[in-house]
């Protein structure tokens, strides 16, 4: 298991106490300059120390508190070795302790002067390419743990196909343990290369490769004087520098109405406003925008921020949409700029899925699919085909089992109004839903309409 | 311009999402409001969320009869403000109604009775939403759950049977029975709460600020502040000291903080420097067992 004690020279409790209890880092205090976000995943089996490596990264940027710190070295006492299990950080229900194992997708917070970590630990084992995938829908880096002594295993091509295919746009390949190979710079650059193969046949890109030890700290946050010959960013510094793009500014301009406010009162009688959030691209004041999936022309009237009116907004900011024109206007309908490209509108729908639930996917079930704040029915009309998780292959299949991922046909009641998933990840996504449980079943990922059948052209002319 | 978009922006604009998804998806919801800080935060956003217009849920405050009376009196004083309906159910009528055993001992805690005010206050309204201000940071347990957590007709919370929750798409169709908790604010820290609270000028009762009070001490060593509600013996020594509270719930089981904070600058101040998490320092409930949080929720716990 995950023992901690080299990192602090000595074992005694006095010591560690005093090395770990200084004041947490803060946001405020940096208030010149304004500090995001960045959300993460950390993805590896339960032996590739994943639990341990965040536990590092919480534990050395002072995130654990010391009631917490308590209870874990209480925790610990239970353990053969008696030594702090950095681990029992993440896995925080009884069933997990008991069993040594983690079921669900935990999320861990912690922050330095630069920036706010959210991080979704996804556990390692029968049901990971769900969790996985559920972490990684909203991630903006994935750390993939290699284990030094093994390489790139099947396991990692599974998180990589899962990286690839929910468009994380940043990839940390973290070699780890590398404690355990002597510290060895010729099998970090074997399987660096290794790894770069993999990712080209996937075509990921802006990959940063790390060599590190996440039980002795080397190079998690601070730089490693056992592997002088690394030159790069400790973990932390890159995740704390990693520019996040705000591609969803600069793409296509999209609005989704989540709710309608119609005070009804005496003073606002007439007010009538769409409420939701800009999903991608900025909108004006005076902007010619369509109405879909209806395809009715208008003009913003005005754009409420917080009751205050403002001439411009941008993704993802939340806001009052008026238009000039009084069009009947619900939620899940879709508001476009008129100059810039348009979106999907169909019923026909060509998609990359992930089936998440025990009873199988078979073409015909029927299901209904939540398209952010847009409900329709859909029934399964094509699997086109599985794709291996380990190598990659397209195959056949005739029905989809939990955890598969695939490529599929659904046919669905109403059109969805919508962009390739590659292009916008926040109007590309759905999510199915089984019709008669209202689980949720399977992420979807939308690929590109052929221009034959994209509704949209009929009115675009 | 974005680039003026910074960590509160981003947390704040994920919660109004979520609340309008609430308004959006659910027929019957209500938020549920303590008068603590998380709640009245919860307010906040909802009005960021629905004004000009009225918002699409009523408060609900589950009333343990342990209360401050501080805070009750900033509930009503707040919804009066808002011009929002305001639903106090109490435990003391719950106890009555279904015979309980009322707390007992030196410290008696209504929190796990709660629970029940809370079930029958949900069947009495036909509630099939109700958002909280439960935060992930706050303990193990919560860091697990959705913030559209399905519990069964029994309020309860199954870890096991979890919905995934993708992008932004959030899954509230239940089925008859079933109702959702919502938790608009699960990714922010107590830190983010009081760096908001700082930004929005958010009022709050002034019990969250440093002031002379009695208390007496625990044999944990915690301070509980002296109210009717406890049982005082000749032994207990009894102190006066400059105090405030971390967490606003009951009086019998949240322990104040020794502090000089008098502003939510100084609050803040203290909570960078502090070295004991929100819930460790302040809940007598939380330390019984390891799993005390997450055996509540499967009773259908907040």
């Amino acid at each position: 298991m995950s023992v901690f004690h080299s990192a602090y020279g000595s074992p005694n409790k006095e010591t560690k106490s005093n090395v770990l209890i200084t004041h947490n880092s803060s946001l405020i205090t940096h208030n010149s300059q304004k500090v995001n976000i960045l959300k993460f995943i950390t993805a590896g089996s339960v032996d590739d120390g994943k639990s341990t490596l965040i536990g590092r990264l919480l534990f050395d940027s002072k995130a654990v508190s010391h009631d917490i710190l308590h209870t874990l070295e209480r925790q610990s006492k239970n353990k053969p070795d008696g030594e702090l299990d950095l681990s029992l950080l993440t896995d925080g229900l009884r069933a997990e302790r008991e069993q040594g194992i983690t079921i669900d997708v935990a999320y861990k917070y912690f922050n330095t002067p630069r920036r706010k970590f959210i991080i979704a630990d996804a556990p390692g084992h029968v049901q990971y390419t769900r969790n996985m995938v559920t972490g990684a829908s909203n991630a903006d880096l994935a750390i993939i743990l290699i284990d030094a002594r093994h390489g790139v295993v099947e396991q990692t091509h599974r998180h990589s196909l899962v990286a690839s295919l929910v468009g994380i746009p940043h990839i940390v390949a973290a070699v780890n343990k590398m404690d355990l190979v002597n510290y060895d710079e010729e099998v970090f650059y074997r399987i660096a290369a290794d790894y770069q193969k993999l990712a080209q046949k996937l075509g990921l890109q802006e990959i940063t490769f790390i060599p590190m030890s996440a039980l002795a700290g080397d190079n998690v946050v601070t730089l490693s004087e056992k592997m002088p010959w690394y030159t790069g960013k400790t973990l932390l510094e890159h995740l704390e520098t990693v520019e996040i793009s705000e591609t969803s500014e600069e793409i296509a301009p999209r609005f989704q109405v989540q709710y309608v406010i119609r005070p009804r009162t005496e003073e606002l009688h007439d007010y009538r406003g769409y409420a939701g959030a800009l999903r991608s691209g900025t909108f004006r004041k005076g902007d010619r925008v369509v109405v879909l999936p209806a395809g009715i022309e208008s003009t913003i009237k005005a754009i409420e921020v917080n009751q205050q009116e403002v001439e411009e907004a941008f993704a993802p900011q939340p806001v009052v949409l008026h238009l000039e024109d009084d069009i009947d206007i619900s939620r899940g309908d879709t508001i476009v700029r008129l100059d810039s490209p348009q979106p999907a509108v169909t019923q026909d729908l060509d998609l990359d899925v992930c089936w998440m639930s025990e009873r199988p996917l078979y073409p015909g079930d029927r299901l209904l699919v939540r398209h952010n704040a847009a409900t329709v029915k859909a029934i399964v009309k094509e699997i086109y085909h599985r794709v291996d998780v380990h190598t990659f292959e397209e195959q056949e299949a005739e029905q989809l089992k939990l955890n598969d991922i695939a490529y599929i046909r659904l046919r669905t009641a109403k059109p969805l109004v919508f962009d390739s998933y590659k292009q916008n990840r926040s109007t590309g996504g759905l999510i199915l839903v089984n019709d008669n449980t209202f689980d949720t079943v399977g992420a979807g990922m939308l690929h590109e309409v052929p221009v034959t059948e994209n509704l949209q052209q009929d009115f675009a002319i | 311009m974005s680039k003026n978009f910074d960590y509160l922006d981003h947390l704040e604009a994920q919660a109004i999402h979520i609340l309008r998804e609430v308004a959006g998806q659910f027929e019957r919801p209500a938020l549920l409001f303590s008068g603590g800080k998380d709640s009245i935060t919860l307010v906040k956003l909802a009005e960021k969320a629905f004004r000009p217009g009225k918002f699409p849920f009523p408060l609900v405050h589950i009333d343990t009869g342990h209360n401050f009376q501080e805070v009750l009196e900033f509930r009503d004083r707040l919804a009066a403000q808002l011009g929002e309906r305001l639903i106090v159910r109490k435990v003391e009528d719950t106890i009555r109604r279904q015979r309980l055993k009322d707390g007992s001992g030196k410290f008696p805690s209504r929190n796990a009775l709660q629970t029940n005010t809370l079930l029958e206050t949900i069947e009495e309204f036909e509630f099939d939403a109700c958002i909280g201000g439960a935060r992930r940071d706050e303990e193990k347990a919560r860091a697990k759950e959705r913030i559209f957590s399905i519990r069964d007709e029994f309020g309860a919370w199954d870890p096991k049977r979890q919905r995934p929750e993708l992008w932004d798409t959030y899954n509230g169709s239940i089925r008859k029975g079933e109702n959702v908790r919502v938790f608009p604010i699960s990714n922010w820290t107590e830190l983010d709460v009081w760096n908001y609270i700082r930004r929005e000028k958010i009022e709050l009762p002034n019990i969250y600020f440093s002031h002379a009070r009695d208390c007496v001490v625990t044999p944990g060593g915690q301070l509980l502040a002296i109210t009717e509600h406890i049982r005082l013996d000749p032994e207990d020594e009894i102190t006066n000291r400059e105090v405030r509270f971390r967490t606003v719930g009951d009086a019998t089981c949240t322990a104040a903080v020794e502090s000089p904070a008098t502003t939510v600058e100084d609050i803040i101040q203290e909570i960078i420097e502090t070295k004991i998490s929100e819930r460790g320092a302040t809940r007598l409930d939380d330390r019984m067992s390891e799993a005390a949080m997450e055996d509540r929720k499967k009773n259908g716990y907040f």
